[in-house]
Formats: structure tokens, C-alpha cells, sequence
């Protein structure tokens, strides 16, 4: 005796998933349906990720996993019209916009692929306006610092800190 | 500068010099950018792909930099001028096929290869032969300012430089360095070296980047983590830990197999050599793997019938795109694996 998909209701459920969000709730589908919802990959997304994206097998990872069918899927960038789903089925955002909008998935998607890292701590704009600068400078200074004390260089950590209170009082 | 000039040169990268040539090929650091206030290229429509495309080269062709390189429209190119590229390594496989506007524009000396339009915007590459991490970075980094001086690019605080793929974010930079690998293959260390590599965060690839396997011992190690560093200290980590631990595992090998297998290895030398030198018909793929131990055997001062220079050149000409730039005629198949033995022997001979 085996489950019949829950969505076309004639083929077999091969595809099996607990939905946490909003409610717990197990679905099952078949492999054909399961790719329709996005849940898994239909065979020529995975091709055309093979061929586009190959930097991006982590991320795909990451987001193969994620529950499927969340409210935030639906969630839309005013500025170029990309959900959150097709993001995550394409592995590419639409805008820069995007990374406001989603910023919270992203979060946690970049935090996966970054090592832990979720704040840029490189290089700023030439014309990134003087907030951007003195917030990215200070953000560079508290994390030299850190490290500073960490390795116990408190002539180093001294220093640092001085630059902090001079561009906190500006 | 035509592409046709191209063939007559072997290109920066090639040169078979710098700092652990023996060991390490070449350096590549890209930085990704994007221009504000426009879509990434997976929803711009044509004509804010072309806009984007105009602002972009009118803007590199206006800097310093701009002014000796030269810009290579794409879509007007045809399919053999864009595999030269992608065998010059200046663009990705994924930029010759792609679609609509889009370019790139090329430093005199290969030194520098922006492409525009690519998965980003624009992709400032540096290129350099042997281990040149820190100084390729800084080069690329001063025309990153050169251009951002008078454009805007995408900028989160949080996020940093905004890609159109998540793992790119942050520096936008990647590090890329080509390592020929042959005796830690010959010695079967090889997997346990890439799995410590793949730990420390770092993507393993073949010869031409990405979704290309390792051919002729060759494999390209880059990072995959562009944010919660900086620049500095991303180039650092690959100067003063990975690459010169890896070196050094293949220079131990090396010198392993020498003192336990030299006539072995020697025999190996020769008979890829006697191939190369007597072959009628040859691919590209045999090519290559007959060129690593010659070079091995160059780098470790057992065979001098060839330099670097030379056996790089014969590596980069006997590409498909290349053979048939440089013979000046369209083959195909066994026409060009023929083709390429003859034109093998001839170099070999002089």
C-alpha cells in the first residue's frame, strides 16, 4: 500500500515533507507535483543551474532544504516583481532592491555562505555618501579592535580606540 | 588591437614566470560590481542591458586604464573570436555563450579583462602569471576606484557591494590561483589536498573556471567567501597559508618521486615528450595531458629540450579557437587533430 499524491491525486507520493510554518502539516506529493510547487528542482532546472551557477551549488543546497511553501516565498520586490520563490528557483536576485526586501532571508542564506559573515567589512564606495563611510569605517575599527584584544596587541587596541572616540565625536 | 593579434601573443598569464612558477601558473582576482539604480541582468530588458553596456564602456574607455585596451563587442563577435577568449582565459565559457549586449575590454598585455554584461554588470578581472596575488588585487583595485569615481555602484551597508548571486556580496572579490598539480596526482595525495582545501572554504576547479574539470594536472583553487573580510586580508590568507602549504606538499612530492621512482618518472617525461614529438593526430585533451609532466620535468631541471615559454605557448595554441586562428582555416574534428600534431611537431622541431 503506498500514499497517492495529495495535489493530482493519481500518482504516487514519493516526496514527503513537514511543514512547520504556520502549522505543522505533512504533505505528500509526487515527484511531478513536488517539482511544480518548487519543492524539488524539475531535471532542466537542475541542468540550467548546472550550466549558470555552478558558484552557487551552496546556496542551492541551502535553499533545497528551506520548508517549501512558506508565507515568505510570496513575498515580492516592488522594484523589479521577483518573489522570494523564483529567487530561490533561480539562484539569481532581479535588483539590488532585492536585498532590502529579503533582507532577512537573505541573512540567514548569506550567513550559510559566508562563513558566519553577515556584515561587509571591506571596501566602501568612493561616493558612498559621508553616513555610509563613517558607518562602514567604524564598523572596520570595532572589529580591528576585537581582534586587537584578542591577540593581546593593547598598544594596537589603544590606538584603535582613539580613532573610534575621535569619528564617534565627529 | 584586432583579435587576430591576439594568436601572435601568449598572453600575461603564460608567461611561465613569477613567484612559484614552478608550481603556480597563474593569478586571477575579479571583483564584481553593479551598477545602482538598475535591475541585475536576469530582469534588465534589452534596452537597460544596452544602456547599461554604454555607460559601462564609455565610462572605462574615458579612464586611464581605458585608453590602451581595447573593447570586444560580444554580440558582434563570432563563435571562434569568443572561444579565443575563453581558451586566453579573459572571459567565462558562460560570457562567449551568453546573450545579448554585452563585452569585454581588454588591457594591452592581458594584464586586465573587464567584462561587461557578464552574470554582474561588470567584472573587473586582474591577471598575472605565477603566484601575484596582492599586487593583481591592488591593480584591479585601482580601477575599481578609477571607475567608481564617477559611477554608482549597488552598496548596502550590511551587504556591501551588491551581486545579482548572494555568494558574491560583500568585496565582490574572488581570488582565483592556477596550481599544476602533477606529482601530488602521480603520488595520489591529491584528493586528501583538495578535501583540505574544500574545509578551508575554498571551491577546486579545472582548467577554464567554472563547470570545467582539472585537466593535464591543472586545477584552479579560489575562495568562496566574499564577506566579513576585507580585501587585504582575503588576498593575505591566500598568500601566507593556502597556496605556499599546497606548494610546498607538491615541491616534498616532487622531489619524493625523484628519489624513489626517478626512472620512472624520467621515462614518464620522455615518453610524453616522443608522443608529442611523433604524434599524427592529437587532442586537445591529449595535448595538455602530455604537456604536465614536460612541464614538471622542466620545473624540476630533469628536461631542457623545452623552456616555458615555449611549452606555454604550445598549451595555448594548440586550443581549438587558437590552431585555427592561427592556421588561418576552419576544422574540424579529425581534420584538427591532425592539424595539431603537425603543428606540434613543427614547434617541437625548431
Amino acid at each position: 500500500m503506498h500514499l497517492v499524491c495529495q495535489r493530482c491525486k493519481k500518482a504516487r507520493a514519493t516526496v514527503h515533507i513537514t511543514d512547520t510554518f504556520p502549522q505543522k502539516r505533512e504533505w505528500h506529493l509526487c515527484e511531478e507535483c513536488a517539482g511544480e510547487e518548487g519543492i524539488i528542482r524539475k531535471q532542466e532546472d537542475e541542468a540550467f543551474l548546472e550550466k549558470t551557477q555552478s558558484t552557487t551549488a551552496l546556496l542551492q543546497e541551502f535553499l533545497k532544504h528551506k520548508s517549501a511553501g512558506s508565507k515568505l516565498d510570496n513575498v515580492t520586490c516592488e522594484h523589479c516583481g521577483i518573489t522570494f520563490r523564483e529567487f530561490k528557483q533561480q539562484g539569481l536576485l532581479g535588483c539590488p532592491q532585492d536585498y532590502t526586501t529579503f533582507r532577512e532571508m537573505l541573512t540567514a542564506l548569506v550567513e550559510r555562505a559566508h562563513e558566519g559573515a553577515t556584515q561587509h567589512v571591506g571596501k566602501v564606495p568612493v561616493r558612498a555618501d559621508t553616513t555610509t563611510q563613517k558607518r562602514l569605517t567604524l564598523t572596520r575599527l570595532r572589529r580591528e579592535l576585537q581582534e586587537a584584544l584578542k591577540c593581546e596587541n593593547y598598544e594596537l587596541a589603544a590606538r584603535v580606540r582613539d580613532q573610534i572616540s575621535e569619528l564617534e565625536s565627529v | 588591437m584586432k583579435l587576430g593579434d591576439f594568436t601572435r601573443m601568449t598572453g600575461e598569464w603564460l608567461r611561465g614566470e613569477g613567484p612559484l612558477a614552478d608550481v603556480v601558473v597563474s593569478t586571477r582576482v575579479r571583483l564584481a560590481r553593479n551598477l545602482a539604480g538598475y535591475p541585475f541582468l536576469t530582469r534588465a530588458s534589452d534596452s537597460e542591458r544596452t544602456e547599461i553596456y554604454r555607460i559601462l564602456s564609455e565610462r572605462i574607455a574615458a579612464c586611464p586604464f581605458g585608453r590602451d585596451a581595447v573593447l570586444v563587442d560580444l554580440e558582434e563577435a563570432d563563435a571562434l573570436d569568443r572561444e579565443l577568449l575563453v581558451e586566453r582565459h579573459l572571459i567565462s565559457k558562460q560570457h562567449a555563450e551568453g546573450a545579448g549586449s554585452r563585452g569585454v575590454t581588454i588591457s594591452a598585455g592581458e594584464t586586465m579583462a573587464l567584462m561587461l554584461n557578464e552574470e554582474d554588470h561588470l567584472r573587473i578581472q586582474g591577471l598575472s602569471c605565477g603566484m601575484q596575488v596582492e599586487e593583481v588585487w591592488r591593480e584591479a583595485d585601482r580601477i575599481d576606484s578609477e571607475l567608481g569615481a564617477h559611477l554608482d555602484f549597488a552598496f548596502d551597508c550590511q551587504f556591501g557591494f551588491l551581486t545579482a548571486c548572494p555568494t558574491n556580496v560583500g568585496t565582490g572579490i574572488r581570488v582565483s590561483v592556477m596550481l599544476h598539480l602533477p606529482a601530488l596526482k602521480l603520488t595520489q595525495e591529491i584528493e586528501r589536498i583538495l578535501r583540505a582545501a574544500r574545509d578551508m572554504h575554498l571551491a577546486i576547479r579545472g582548467l577554464y573556471g567554472e563547470g570545467t574539470e582539472a585537466a593535464g594536472d591543472f586545477f584552479q583553487i579560489s575562495n568562496q567567501t566574499s564577506l566579513g573580510k576585507t580585501e587585504a586580508e582575503l588576498a593575505r590568507s591566500f598568500v601566507d597559508s593556502i597556496v605556499p602549504r599546497i606548494v610546498e606538499y607538491e615541491r616534498v612530492a616532487r622531489t619524493a618521486l625523484a628519489r624513489t621512482r626517478g626512472q620512472q618518472l624520467d621515462d614518464k617525461i620522455w615518453r610524453a615528450y616522443g608522443t608529442l614529438a611523433q604524434a599524427r593526430m592529437i587532442s586537445t585533451e591529449e595535448t595538455q595531458a602530455l604537456l604536465s609532466p614536460l612541464r614538471m620535468g622542466i620545473c624540476m631541471d630533469r628536461f631542457h629540450e623545452l623552456d616555458l615559454p615555449r611549452l606555454n605557448e604550445i598549451f595555448l595554441l594548440t586550443q581549438p579557437a587558437h590552431l585555427q586562428k592561427v592556421l588561418d582555416k576552419s576544422l574540424d574534428g579529425q581534420a584538427r587533430a591532425a592539424a595539431r600534431a603537425d603543428f606540434i611537431r613543427s614547434r617541437l622541431e625548431s
